[in-house]
C-alpha cells in the first residue's frame, strides 16, 4: 500500500474517463517494448487512413508503456499498466521535446473478486482510465481489443455509488483546510433542464459522517442513507425542495470528485489507494 | 384510483368503492419515492397485508440512474409479507406484460377467480423456516 508519492503525482489533479475492461489474453510483461511498437505502428496506420484526424495532424505518434508495480492493492493485483502518448513534430529538431498528448492506465486494486475465477494466461486490470482526446482512446482502445480479445465498456456511477463516495470521501480525515463538499443535482422531467448545487462546509460534513459512522473503518448502507437523509432534510428545512427526488450526478470534495458519466478527479494521494479500491470494484461489478 | 400519498381524504371516503388491492409505486431512480411510499405504508390498515398490498418497482432498466439499494426494498418486501414486482415503463413490452400481472393479482384479491383467494399470496411469501 506504500504508493511513492512523487511517482503517482502526475495521476492527480486530472479528469479521468473510466472503463471496465474484461480481462487480457495472453498479455506478457516483457513484451512491453514489443507493444509500444505495434500500438504505434497500428495509430500510424490508421491515421494514414483519415480516420482520426487531428488538426496539426504533422506529428508523429510515440507509444510508451510502462508498468507501475506500486500501483496495486495486494500481492495478488497486478501492476498497473501506463499507456502513454507523445507528439513530436516532424517540422522541429532531433532535440526538440516530446509533448504528451494522451495518457490511459490500466489498474486493479483489490480486484479479487475477478481474478480469482480467471483461468491462467489471462491478465486480470480491470479498471482503465484515460486522460486526453477521445479519437486517441478510441485508437488505443481498437488495438488493445484486437490483439488481447478484451473489451472495453464506459463505466457509469450511480447516484447510489455516488452518495457512497460522498459520505466515504467527506469522512475522511485532511491535515489542512480541505474545499467545500459539494453535490450537484440534475431535476428531471423540466422543460429547461435545472441543475442543483448544495454545498457543505467540509467540517461539517466530517462531524456529520463522524456522528453516523459506527465502526471506523466500516461503512454499511443504512449509514451512507442517514447521511444523505440528514442532508436532504436540512437543505428541504431551508428551500422546500426534496434533493430525494432529483438525481445526483456529481460529487466533490477534497479527496476527489466524480460525475455519473464516469469521470473521476483524484486530489489527494494520501487516499490515491482508497479511491482506486472503490472504483476498481465498480468496475468489477460492471464486468460480472 | 391513483394517489400519490396516503392517507387519502377522507371527505371521499362515502363515495369510495371497496379497495381490493393497493399497489405502491417505487421509482428507482428517485429515493423520495421509496420514503413517501415507507411513510404510507403507516396508514394502511393491517389487514390488507394479507395478500392485498405490492410493491412495484420501476424504472429498473436503466442501472445507471438507481438512486435506491435494491435489497432495502426486497427487505420492505418481506417485513410486509407483500411481493416486490419490478418493471420498466419505458419499455413497452414490459409495461403490457406488467399492466396484465396486476391485472391478474387484483382479479384474485377481488374474488374473481374461483379456488384463488388472496391469502394463496401470502403462503407464497413465506419462507419455509417460518412455518
Amino acid at each position: 500500500e506504500n504508493v511513492d508519492a512523487q511517482k503517482t503525482a502526475f495521476l492527480l489533479r486530472k479528469a479521468w474517463t473510466l472503463y471496465s475492461v474484461t480481462p487480457l489474453y495472453r498479455f506478457r510483461r516483457a513484451r512491453l517494448r514489443d507493444y509500444a511498437r505495434l500500438l504505434s505502428a497500428f495509430i500510424a496506420a490508421e491515421r494514414q487512413k483519415g480516420l482520426a484526424v487531428e488538426v496539426g495532424a504533422e506529428l508523429d505518434i510515440k507509444v510508451t508503456l510502462s508498468s507501475l508495480a506500486d500501483l496495486r492493492g495486494s500481492e495478488l493485483d497486478e501492476a498497473a499498466l501506463l499507456v502513454e502518448l507523445s507528439s513530436r513534430s516532424r517540422a522541429s529538431s532531433r532535440n526538440s521535446e516530446d509533448k504528451l498528448v494522451w495518457l490511459g492506465w490500466f489498474c486493479s486494486v483489490f480486484g479479487d473478486d475477478l481474478s480469482e475465477n480467471v483461468l491462467e494466461d489471462f491478465t486480470c486490470l480491470p479498471l482503465f482510465l484515460t486522460h486526453g482526446a477521445e479519437s486517441y482512446t478510441s485508437l488505443v482502445g481498437s488495438w488493445f481489443q484486437e490483439t488481447f480479445d478484451c473489451c472495453f465498456c464506459r463505466l457509469a456511477i450511480s447516484p447510489l455509488n455516488l452518495s457512497w463516495m460522498v459520505a466515504m470521501w467527506a469522512g475522511c480525515k485532511l491535515d489542512r483546510a480541505a474545499s467545500a463538499v459539494e453535490l450537484v443535482f440534475s431535476v428531471p422531467r423540466l422543460s429547461q433542464p435545472l441543475d442543483i448545487s448544495y454545498a457543505i462546509h467540509p467540517e461539517d460534513a466530517k462531524a456529520l459522517w463522524d456522528t453516523v459512522q459506527k465502526t471506523p473503518g466500516e461503512i454499511t448502507q443504512e449509514e451512507v442513507d442517514v447521511f444523505m437523509d440528514c442532508l436532504y432534510a436540512h437543505f428541504h428545512r431551508h428551500f422546500k425542495i426534496h434533493l430525494s427526488a432529483a438525481k445526483l450526478v456529481k460529487v466533490s470534495t477534497a479527496i476527489a470528485s466524480a460525475h455519473c458519466d464516469g469521470i473521476v478527479k483524484i486530489l489527494h494521494s494520501q487516499y490515491l489507494p482508497g479511491v482506486l479500491m472503490l472504483l476498481t470494484e465498480l468496475a468489477v461489478s460492471q464486468i460480472q | 384510483h391513483l394517489a400519490t400519498s396516503l392517507p387519502l381524504p377522507t371527505e371521499r371516503d362515502h363515495l369510495r368503492p371497496r379497495i381490493d388491492l393497493i399497489v405502491f409505486i417505487i421509482d428507482i431512480k428517485s429515493k423520495y419515492s421509496l420514503k413517501n411510499v415507507e411513510a404510507s405504508l403507516a396508514y394502511v390498515d393491517a389487514s390488507f397485508f394479507l395478500g392485498k398490498v405490492c410493491f412495484l418497482v420501476t424504472g429498473v432498466g436503466r442501472v445507471n440512474d438507481c438512486s435506491i439499494d435494491t435489497n432495502a426494498v426486497c427487505k420492505l418486501g418481506e417485513v410486509y409479507c407483500s411481493p416486490v414486482l419490478f418493471c420498466e415503463l419505458e419499455l413497452e413490452g414490459i409495461r403490457v406484460s406488467t399492466a396484465q400481472r396486476l391485472l391478474r393479482i387484483l382479479q384474485i384479491c377481488a374474488g374473481h377467480i374461483p379456488g384463488v383467494s388472496a391469502l394463496s399470496f401470502v403462503s407464497l411469501m413465506r419462507k419455509s423456516d417460518d412455518d
